[in-house]
């Protein structure tokens, strides 16, 4: 299958790094030529997967790198984000009922909204995490 | 993110503006709690912010929580179509009070 790697970002997992990543991925996907409506779903979906690693994954005491991949396969945008945090259990990852109205959890919610397709792959060994994220063109 | 804060008549107005996500929204959450805490019906004008993550939006639901829990006032002003999106995806635009503008809400209550 043909694929064309349009990115490779390398951050820390650290809240002030989010901003440079939004503007970094916003770059790439305009000079792929996308349309706006994608570049602020998939900014809003990448933005909420990383804040998870940095909360959850490596949690505030521990800081880590996060790699962003960014793929086109067959008009697909493929984004992959490797931790290097322990292998969170996938069966704690899911939406919660919105009805309850609270601060949080809505993160899993909003990636589910924006994104295609999103799953966990298995971490290859000294890996965490590998969460895939797909968007169609 | 910057915030100004204005008051207008019996109500505190926090204008937010810029990026609000997981490194800016406790500044955001840390306001709203203060001007509640000091038993201020609070108006946050969002119409400047160009980008809200669900950090940020966490910190309205617990101002909303806190404020009637309080018995105060807490609403939302000129919300930007950056911050309405995140709203609307939360399924959260239907339960804050939504105003265009400060003198609209203000003028509601003559």
């Amino acid at each position: 299958m043909e694929s064309n790697h349009l990115a490779e970002i390398r951050f820390t997992s650290r809240p002030e790094e989010l901003a440079n990543l939004r503007k970094e991925v916003r770059k790439v996907l305009e000079k792929h030529g996308c349309n706006h409506d994608t570049i602020k779903n998939v900014v809003l979906g990448l933005n909420e997967a990383c804040m998870n690693i940095i909360q959850h994954a490596y949690g505030e005491k521990h800081k880590g790198e996060i790699i962003l991949e960014i793929i086109e396969v067959q008009g697909e945008l493929v984004f992959r984000l490797t931790d290097f945090a322990e292998t969170v259990d996938k069966s704690c990852i899911k939406s919660r009922d919105l009805n309850d109205i609270r601060p949080g959890g809505l993160g899993v919610h909003i990636i589910n909204e924006v994104m295609d397709k999103i799953e966990f792959l298995d971490p290859p060994d000294g890996v965490g995490n590998v969460l895939e994220m797909k968007k169609k063109l | 993110m910057e915030y100004e804060i204005k008051t207008e008549g019996q109500y505190t107005i926090l204008m937010i503006s810029g990026e609000v996500d997981l490194y800016y929204s406790p500044r955001a959450r840390e306001q709203i709690l203060k001007h509640l805490g000091d038993k201020k019906h609070l108006l946050v004008d969002l119409s400047g912010v160009e980008y809200i993550d669900s950090s940020g939006v966490a910190s309205l639901v617990e101002g909303l929580q806190l404020a009637k829990s309080s018995q105060l006032e807490f609403g939302l002003i000129g919300v930007s179509d950056a911050a309405m999106q995140v709203l609307q995806l939360a399924r959260l635009d239907k339960v804050f009070p939504i105003h265009a503008s400060v003198s609209e809400r203000l003028d509601s209550n003559k």
